[in-house]
């Protein structure tokens, strides 16, 4: 919560403000609550029954949704290990002395980071193809992940790289280190672990992208939901629609909810350590959405 | 040179699609992020629950699931929109989020000498936000806000999967019907992309120097 700046500890007649402010925001947030549970009860959304379908073996549902979980968990995970591996080694690039590497590789970085994630999805899935290279959804999605995000990592690690105190720098060159040693010998173990707490929480932006799969076709949760309603429309109508989308979105939720947690546990781990304690990390493109970062 | 004259009535409506879709989804993320920002640093106890719950679900929450619920979901509780308002509702709702943690933090920003200087003057809670705190946040956030901006342009492009002919949706369509012309089409997009988020990179970058605040 944030220190109350804006207003003082209050008063009699403040604490009668707040309490009369506390009853009506009570009331309207029932209303709110109301208001949805009327609409949705008269449309019988609310009968247990058509929530038990979620929870019940038999019908397939729930052994469904948790496999088209581990499909979006596998995307998601492999997309970071190799988004990251080449983003450390484009942020490096990037940072090099050599002006005919530099330049093309952040081209590459800037060019990636200013258009849409979707777009370079559908480039790999309906460009390629013109060239002879066809990709299933999966790699389709993948790759599209891995070159999208390798760009924002690039961008994270170099932050991360720059903000290493200059003296460590000239400390390891002065020792007699080369270039490379530096590099990855000095600079990269502390930036990298100065940067793993946003590093988490641009998983779960990926996490979060990885549903565009839901528009080429890959079946991760968001298309399995999808699916699932499409398999039981014929038989009971719109029975089951609304609470397969509220189960893929809680799936979501929760699991986006517990990275987050870890980026905050791991920063606060960080943080507690005095020697990276000096420099807080950055709060860079914590902007979560599925194209954050920022462009130019 | 075929494909361009061909097909520049589509581009060129698509590309239309993508800027009213992102003004009018700003919007509504600007006023809706604001008054959550603002909700979030009340007095009051049931209003700050509520922002929070909106923003921590709304951040956790991937864009393709807020436009299946009210695509596909809102319906359901007797709310038919069309494809094109469903889509600036979704982008708008979503970003509002993002909106409200940048003026929260540019909320906390703003030297407590201030508020206090407001309040010790007579100024109500709700006079010092609008006339001493927000003006200020506001300008404090500008490159945040900026990146929220172009993030969300960017985001628009999930309207394609949800029958919105934008910019990302040409794609496949013209795909299929001119692959000769692929590269072209790929090139028309990403063009047309960039000729919003360049620009606006320069201008965020203008405002923020215009309006910096020297503390």
């Amino acid at each position: 919560m944030t220190t109350p700046v804006l207003f003082d500890v209050p008063g009699p007649r403040a604490r009668a403000r707040i309490r009369i402010g506390t009853v009506v925001g009570a009331l309207l947030v029932l209303a709110i609550v109301a208001f949805v549970l009327v609409r949705l009860g008269g449309n019988g959304q609310l009968e247990g029954q058509r929530w038990a379908v979620l929870f019940d073996p038999n019908t397939n549902v729930p052994q469904r949704l948790f496999e088209a979980l581990l499909r979006t968990l596998r995307v998601a995970l492999v997309a970071m290990v190799i988004a990251t591996a080449l983003g450390l080694l484009l942020a490096v690039a990037r940072l090099s002395d050599h002006r005919w590497l530099r330049l093309p590789v952040s081209a590459v970085i800037e060019f990636f980071r200013a258009i849409p994630l979707l777009v370079v999805i559908f480039a790999l899935y309906f460009v390629l193809p013109g060239f002879g290279i066809r990709l299933s959804t999966y790699a389709a999605l993948t790759a599209g992940l891995v070159l999208y995000n390798m760009a924002v990592i690039a961008e994270i690690v170099r932050a991360g790289i720059l903000s290493v105190d200059r003296g460590q720098r000239d400390a390891a060159l002065a020792v007699g280190m080369r270039k490379s040693q530096v590099m990855s010998l000095v600079l990269l173990p502390q930036a990298v672990r100065r940067m793993l707490p946003i590093l988490i929480a641009q998983l779960v932006v990926l996490l979060k992208d990885s549903s565009l799969g839901f528009i080429i076709g890959y079946f991760e949760l968001l298309r399995q939901a999808r699916s699932l309603v499409e398999y039981f429309t014929p038989r009971f109508g719109n029975d089951y629609t609304f609470q397969l989308y509220v189960a893929a979105a809680l799936m979501y939720i929760v699991v986006n909810v517990l990275l987050s947690q870890l980026a905050k546990l791991v920063e606060r781990r960080t943080r507690r350590n005095a020697r990276t304690a000096a420099a807080a990390a950055p709060a860079l493109l914590d902007d979560g959405s599925s194209t954050g970062g920022q462009v130019v | 040179m075929q494909f361009f004259s061909d097909n520049l009535p589509l581009l060129r409506d698509a590309f239309l699609t993508t800027l009213g879709l992102s003004l009018l989804s700003g919007l509504l993320a600007l006023v809706l992020g604001t008054l959550l920002a603002a909700m979030r640093v009340s007095p009051v106890p049931p209003l700050r629950g509520l922002a929070t719950f909106y923003v921590e679900t709304f951040r956790n929450t991937p864009l393709t699931v807020v436009f299946f619920f009210i695509i596909f979901g809102l319906p359901q509780i007797d709310f038919v929109v069309s494809f094109f308002v469903g889509a600036v509702v979704s982008v708008g709702m979503y970003t509002a989020a993002f909106v409200a943690e940048a003026l929260r933090s540019g909320i906390n920003a703003v030297g407590p000498g201030q508020a206090e200087a407001a309040r010790a003057i007579g100024l109500t809670f709700g006079q010092s936000l609008r006339e001493v705190v927000l003006p200020q946040a506001f300008r404090t956030v500008v490159p945040p806000l900026g990146n929220v901006w172009i993030a969300m342009v960017k985001n628009t492009s999930i309207a394609a999967g949800f029958a919105t002919t934008e910019l990302a949706a040409t794609l496949p369509r013209l795909a299929n019907a001119n692959a000769g012309d692929i590269l072209l089409i790929l090139l028309a997009v990403v063009v047309g992309y960039m000729l919003i988020t360049v620009p606006s990179a320069y201008g965020i970058h203008h405002i923020e120097r215009r309006v910096a605040i020297l503390r």
